[in-house]
């Protein structure tokens, strides 16, 4: 087993173990579903809609040269400079080099799940930079110095208690329990920090072709401050983020609201189509743009799971996903977790090491079901599990089934065998729970079901 | 070889290999097959504007309509003193140079380069708009339009003051206003403003002024110009 899978079962066991946990986080997520169902209720053709989002997104994939090519043809003639990363490491380069260039000391940043993925905040901070998150729930996190708990709901782990002990401890603020005053003590924090900030940099949800734009999508307002204020800003976008046509965004951004927070539209989507322009008043002199593979193009090849890549980050398949409920975001040690995580880690991380995570899973489907650009979340957990056998069989598994294969294609073997099980079975009863066990994952959790006195077989023959 | 020639010759080679598309090739242009699916919005005005002002209240915002500038200047007037307005921003404008003078207090212009500090010691940010959506509620500003990138954003009350002509019916006919009014020379910032500025982060509950504007106001005239 690897140590990324003993780590998970270590840590999604102890999440189960919390009972309150879980039935903080499942109250939370009811309440989500009963906000996302009245907006999809809202529209008139829901399944309409996701099927006509994912035949947009099926088109944008699988022409991502193209509309690539275009997006940042459009984005360079406004003057924004444009630059391309194959790795993270790549990515986090041609970041610091440009905070270098700009002499920064400060930098603000609103929620990227990219940035996430390539550990930037990492890198700035060893770099001597002070870097702040400005999403509240992303602001709260950095304070644990922990990774988001959800891609949408960073910090849905934590009690308001817990929130207002941290800002205490952290920010010298008074103890008070409101979460109106918790995030009026943040918003006074971060407002210092956007106007004195050098750098800003932002992810982003899509990326425009045909009008060569990046739409970002927030409730809070902190992703339009940090393009406003710093004099340099820097986006980070993973390049399946493409969407052909600027009108395709009136279908996607209340399918994102919906899915993604149960609400009708979130309340801030701002596009940006380059740095200030001649005669305009503010928003940042430079505007980077950084693309980012990182193996994206590996899952691209992967024809089966090409539409993985149709994924806009709403969160819906964590949400409903009945291992994510219980185990929760932080177990499955990805910076992608629940469904989506399950099937594109091991494409981002390997596949052997990250494998395990969709054996976490009970094939329900839910997951399918709710996702807005229909991604066939769980049949692609089984095609993971396929390919992590193909690749590398294991042992005492195949052993196993070439004993049983042996055993049901001879008969006189398999009486038997009968016999002897139920001439041993008594005696399971001294090494059950123990090491010597066989069945032992098993009967930690179960009975072991006694084989009948007499099979059918033996029955029916008597009879006769 | 450059990033960019590695990447784009990556993902030409691996989609040699196609991938089967999802369902039935699209006979219709997006947009109209969008709006078929998209939450219904009725034809008239009048049906318009009450579901437009039913979706503010949804959201939260403030909304009034006027049947003169005279009303209008009322009001304004009135939420100076109810908010306790000592200084406000706003951007020059058909609306805004008529009807903001009435207010008679400092008052900051974000057209020309201006200093951050004084728009963030800005009661209130007062801008007009490319245009309102009934379905969804929103305000659709842009840079050029609305002042800049941050007087919609940094003041903590925004005012928008908009003409009855600019509502539109949903999202697919804002962005084909978009498309018609700016052609290919778009403003670098456009954003659809859906309420006041919000966090749902501590627990899940609804906090209004996260880091944006804690109210936002909008004053629409009823008269066609």
């Amino acid at each position: 087993m690897s140590t990324f899978a003993s780590q998970f079962l270590q840590d999604a066991g102890r999440a189960t173990d919390n009972s309150d946990q879980r039935r903080f986080i499942r109250t939370a997520l009811g309440n989500y579903e009963i906000a996302r169902d009245r907006h999809k209720g809202s529209f008139q053709d829901w399944q309409g809609a996701r099927q006509l989002a994912a035949g947009i997104k099926w088109e944008a994939v699988n022409h991502l040269d193209k509309y690539l090519e275009q997006f940042v043809l459009k984005l360079e003639s406004r003057g924004t400079k444009v630059h391309w990363a194959s790795t993270g490491l790549q990515a986090r380069e041609t970041i610091l080099q440009i905070v270098r260039k700009k002499k920064a000391h400060s930098i603000i940043k609103s929620k990227a799940m990219t940035s996430e993925e390539i550990h930037l905040n990492d890198a700035l901070e060893k770099e001597g930079l002070q870097v702040v998150e400005s999403d509240l729930g992303e602001f709260i996190v950095q304070l644990r110095h922990e990774t988001p708990y959800h891609i949408v709901f960073p910090c849905m782990h934590l009690r308001r208690g817990e929130i207002s002990a941290l800002f205490q401890r952290e920010l010298g603020s008074a103890p008070t329990n409101d979460p109106e005053e918790l995030t009026m003590i943040a918003r006074r924090v971060l407002r210092k920090k956007y106007i004195t900030a050098d750098v800003g940099i932002t992810g982003a949800n899509f990326a425009i072709a045909d009008a060569g734009m990046v739409s970002i999508t927030e409730n809070e307002g902190n992703a339009r401050l940090t393009a406003a204020l710093p004099k340099t800003l820097i986006t980070l976008i993973g390049i399946e983020k493409i969407l052909p046509r600027l009108e395709d965004l009136a279908l996607f951004l209340p399918m994102l609201a919906t899915m993604g927070a149960g609400q009708q539209l979130t309340c801030y989507n701002t596009l940006y189509a380059g740095p200030r322009q001649p005669g305009e008043s503010d928003g940042p002199e430079e505007w980077h743009v950084v693309l980012l593979d990182n193996h994206r193009t590996q899952l691209l090849a992967d024809t089966e799971q090409r539409d993985a890549l149709h994924c806009i980050r709403c969160g819906a398949c964590l949400n409903v996903c009945p291992i994510f409920r219980n185990v929760g975001g932080h177990a499955y040690g990805t910076t992608y977790s629940g469904p989506i995580g399950s099937v594109i880690t091991p494409h981002l991380r390997g596949l052997q090491d990250w494998k395990h995570l969709s054996n976490a899973s009970s094939l329900c489907g839910a997951c399918t079901e709710t996702c807005p650009v229909k991604i066939d979340l769980h049949h692609h957990l089984l095609q993971n599990r396929r390919n992590a056998a193909q690749e590398k069989p294991a042992f005492l598994e195949r052993f196993a089934y070439q004993i049983f294969s042996l055993l049901v294609t001879k008969p006189a073997l398999w009486s038997l065998a009968k016999k002897m099980g139920r001439a041993m079975q008594p005696l399971h009863k001294i090494i059950q729970g123990t090491p010597l066990d066989p069945a032992k994952s098993w009967t930690q959790s179960r009975e072991l079901p006694r084989l009948a006195p007499e099979s059918f077989k033996d029955w029916w023959r008597k009879r006769r | 070889m450059s990033e960019r020639e590695k990447i784009l010759g990556r993902i030409r080679e691996v989609l040699k290999a196609q991938a089967p598309p999802p369902g039935e090739a699209l006979s219709e242009p997006d947009s109209i097959r969008s709006r078929q699916c998209l939450p219904k919005v009725g034809e008239p005005f009048d049906e318009q504007i009450v579901l437009f002002a039913q979706k503010l209240a949804e959201l939260k915002a403030d909304f009034q309509i006027f049947n003169s500038d005279t009303e209008m200047k009322q009001a304004l007037v009135s939420l100076r003193d109810t908010a306790g307005w000592k200084r406000m921003a706003r951007h020059s404008g058909p609306l805004t140079d008529v009807l903001c003078p009435v207010l008679g207090i400092p008052c900051l212009l974000t057209d020309q380069p201006y200093d951050v500090h004084d728009l963030e010691a800005a009661d209130a940010g007062i801008s007009e708009c490319d245009a309102l959506v009934a379905q969804t509620g929103s305000v659709l500003v842009t840079n050029r339009s609305a002042g800049g990138r941050a007087l919609s954003v940094l003041p903590p009350h925004h005012v928008v003051l908009a003409r009855r002509e600019q509502l539109v019916a949903d999202l697919p006919a804002a962005f084909e206003l978009l498309k018609q009014k700016y052609g290919e020379d778009f403003p670098s910032m456009i954003s659809f403003i859906s309420g006041p500025s919000r966090t749902g982060d501590i627990e899940r509950i609804l906090v209004l002024g996260a880091h944006g504007p804690k109210k936002l106001t909008i004053f629409v005239l009823n008269t066609n110009h």
